[in-house]
């Protein structure tokens, strides 16, 4: 249940879960590379972090064949001393660092034993966004003093149409919960998933033109917390297209036709339903009564 | 003298004069307090509403009739501050929560006043008329007639398509109904017209209530307090399991409109006012709506969009339960110490392996919260989600 008295804690204080797309098929397409990305990134979360006080940032890695926590901010094996290691890495991202190395590695094993299989080639999105849902539903529970919550998704692979059930229902219970999901999105084509996230939850979706500047509109456009947001102009949600596409050609269509049963779209009429096997026009009385006369006439023949 | 007393007491004294917390506590066997789990209980309740809900066929596309009875009964003071009073701020929540669970589906609310039955809000999709009609008519008089409620109500769903599944849900404060004619025949009307019938009753169990249930395939149930009251009444928000012969399958055309042009200014049919910009436009007569889901005052077109076909989809996809792991297990030894799911150790007082549970399909370990988070909000396994 969301908290309405987190008021007790000062307004403009933010739990940030990042969602970090690690999709090795879309990095090896751009321009920017991995770790120039994760230098804008790095340096975004501390200045969430520095914010204020309080903040808290947990980042989840989103694989081609896993997702996995990296960092969390409040836990205090990763509240190291200012003084850097060794190899001159801040202690505070040392840890991240590290976890994200060896996600990468596992990931990439993960995707060699499953062999080429002939899908987009998305990210686990729902996956990740289940993890971060589950996380922010603990803090909840733990009392009336949190930090306000929201999750943005950074992320360049496309959309995977077969999350598209475990995606709509982890939307749902954001919304339920009252968590915005903001969207920035690096990839070449549009994600829909992520624009219906933004605009359902009420977060903000924008797709940054230059890479080279990705520090500039994560700090400008998603560092701010949800109690600012009302003073402060962010990019406005545009018309997202809610068209269905029906299941038989995957094309938008305007209208069609609902099976009763299944909820399955259909852009022409048809006899049966290839979903749920339903027959249409006739109710489930006539339908078995219909089968065993069959089977009685097979069965004389 | 009650009202002597009650002057003495303040406001907030009143809401604990009925409380027994007293009666929660424990003790163990030193005879020392033992602090109260409740998320022990409330597990084990949910453990058990989960293993009623298996994967049977539901009706997703309903047409519910709520009727309330606004007899004298519903004038008693047992539920604070009034029997009414508490009645339609449940009702109002489940209307919301009814509709963001069946977003395709339609209500109405009929109020039994005076032994007479009303049509409050005639069957539409959209809550705040419903919770505005309720709201602006709240008090109770004279006898209660279910007889009459039964005839109004099967009178309107019987112009009810087909495909839909027909329901009333009855709130019921009276002890006795004073009928016109003989209730028998109303109750077997509605069973051949498949029309489920459920009532909450607020006062005592009603044989006539029972056999109405039971006559027509729906639940009967009787609330001990407001807290119950709320919980029963949210029991039918969920699509209930679909007698499959109740209703008969087809396609329903239905339109899936693009909003309106920045700018653009026509007259909304809803409102029947000059509205500029945000809307949406009927794909078949290009009237112009405000929101969805509605159906096209013009050309009578339900008009929807996919997010709200979506919600319905878990229903149809659900996920499994969870196993419990008990906490003396072997296999407790090898697990990592957190939840996949939340990160939170399993690891219950003392370091020593706390209750947890555990997906069937992708064998991660889950803490109990997330447990029932996964099963009543999210409808999706992260475990099972995280992998190809």
């Amino acid at each position: 249940m969301p908290s309405v008295a987190s008021k007790q804690y000062p307004d403009d204080v933010s739990l940030l879960v990042l969602l970090l797309d690690t999709n090795p098929f879309f990095w090896s397409t751009t321009s920017i590379t991995f770790s120039q990305f994760l230098s804008h990134v790095l340096a975004f979360l501390n200045a969430v972090l520095g914010l204020n006080q309080l903040n808290q940032v947990v980042v989840i890695a989103t694989g081609y064949s896993s997702c996995e926590y990296i960092y969390d901010s409040s836990l205090t094996s990763n509240h190291g001393s200012f003084e850097r290691d060794r190899t001159g890495m801040p202690p505070l991202f040392a840890s991240l660092l590290n976890k994200l190395e060896d996600f990468v590695t596992k990931d990439e094993e993960l995707s060699r034993e499953e062999g080429n299989e002939d899908r987009t080639p998305s990210c686990l999105l729902s996956g990740s966004l289940s993890m971060a849902l589950c996380y922010i539903q603990r803090v909840f529970r733990s009392g009336h003093l949190h930090p306000q919550p929201r999750i943005l998704c950074l992320q360049g692979s496309p959309d995977g149409p077969e999350q598209y059930v475990a995606v709509m229902n982890s939307i749902f219970s954001a919304q339920r919960l009252m968590v915005p999901i903001d969207s920035c999105y690096i990839g070449v084509q549009n994600s829909a998933f992520l624009q219906q996230a933004s605009y359902i939850t009420g977060g903000v979706h924008h797709t940054p033109k230059q890479l080279d500047g990705l520090f500039q509109y994560l700090t400008t456009i998603f560092a701010t917390d949800l109690h600012s947001r009302g003073f402060v102009q962010l990019p406005k949600p545009i018309g997202v297209d809610f068209r269905a596409s029906c299941f038989c050609h995957k094309k938008t269509i305007d209208m069609g036709y609902i099976c009763s049963v299944c909820l399955s779209i259909f852009c022409e009429h048809h006899k049966k339903c290839s979903t749920c096997g339903s027959v249409f026009g006739q109710s489930k009385l006539d339908e078995s009564s219909s089968v065993s006369d069959k089977k009685k006439k097979a069965s004389q023949t | 003298d009650e009202d002597d007393e009650d002057e003495g007491i303040g406001e907030w004294e009143r809401a604990y004069v009925d409380d027994r917390s007293w009666e929660e506590l424990q003790e163990d066997e030193s005879g020392l307090l033992r602090p109260i789990d409740n998320s022990a209980i409330y597990h084990a309740q949910y453990r058990r509403r989960l293993r009623a809900g298996t994967r049977i066929q539901k009706g997703l596309i309903r047409y519910l009739y709520i009727v309330i009875d606004f007899s004298r009964a519903a004038a008693e003071t047992d539920f604070r501050p009034s029997r009414i009073a508490v009645m339609a701020k449940h009702v109002e929540a489940f209307i919301r929560e009814f509709f963001d669970q069946n977003p395709l589906s339609q209500v109405g609310l009929v109020s039994i006043k005076n032994g007479v039955a009303h049509t409050l809000t005639d069957l539409g999709g959209s809550p705040e008329t419903h919770i505005k009609e309720l709201m602006g008519k709240l008090e109770a008089l004279g006898d209660s007639s279910l007889q009459n409620a039964l005839e109004l109500v099967n009178e309107h769903l019987s112009q009810v398509p087909s495909y839909g599944h027909r329901e009333v849900l009855i709130l019921y404060s009276a002890l006795c109904t004073c009928d016109p004619g003989d209730i028998m025949d109303t109750i077997q009307k509605c069973k051949k017209s498949k029309l489920r019938c459920s009532v909450i009753g607020l006062s005592a169990e009603m044989f006539i209530c029972k056999h109405l249930c039971q006559e027509t395939g729906g639940l009967y149930s009787v609330a001990v307090d407001e807290v119950h009251l709320k919980d029963l009444l949210l029991e039918h928000a969920p699509p209930p399991p679909a007698i499959a012969e109740f209703a008969i399958s087809n396609l329903i055309k239905m339109g899936f409109p693009q909003r309106a042009a920045e700018g653009s200014m026509a007259i909304c049919s809803c409102h029947k006012e000059v509205k500029i910009g945000a809307g949406y436009m009927c794909p078949r007569c290009k009237a112009r709506v405000c929101d969805l889901p509605t159906e096209c005052t013009i050309c009578g077109l339900t008009l929807v969009s996919s997010p709200h076909l979506a919600r319905s989809y878990h229903h149809l996809f659900p996920i499994a339960p969870f196993d419990e792991v008990p906490a003396l297990s072997d296999s407790r030894k090898d697990l990592g110490k957190s939840c996949f799911g939340c990160q939170q150790s399993l690891n219950g007082a003392g370091n020593k392996p706390g209750p947890c549970v555990t997906c069937r399909k992708c064998k991660h370990y889950f803490c109990l919260d997330c447990d029932i988070y996964i099963h009543e909000s999210l409808h999706n396994c992260p475990g099972c989600e995280s992998i190809h």
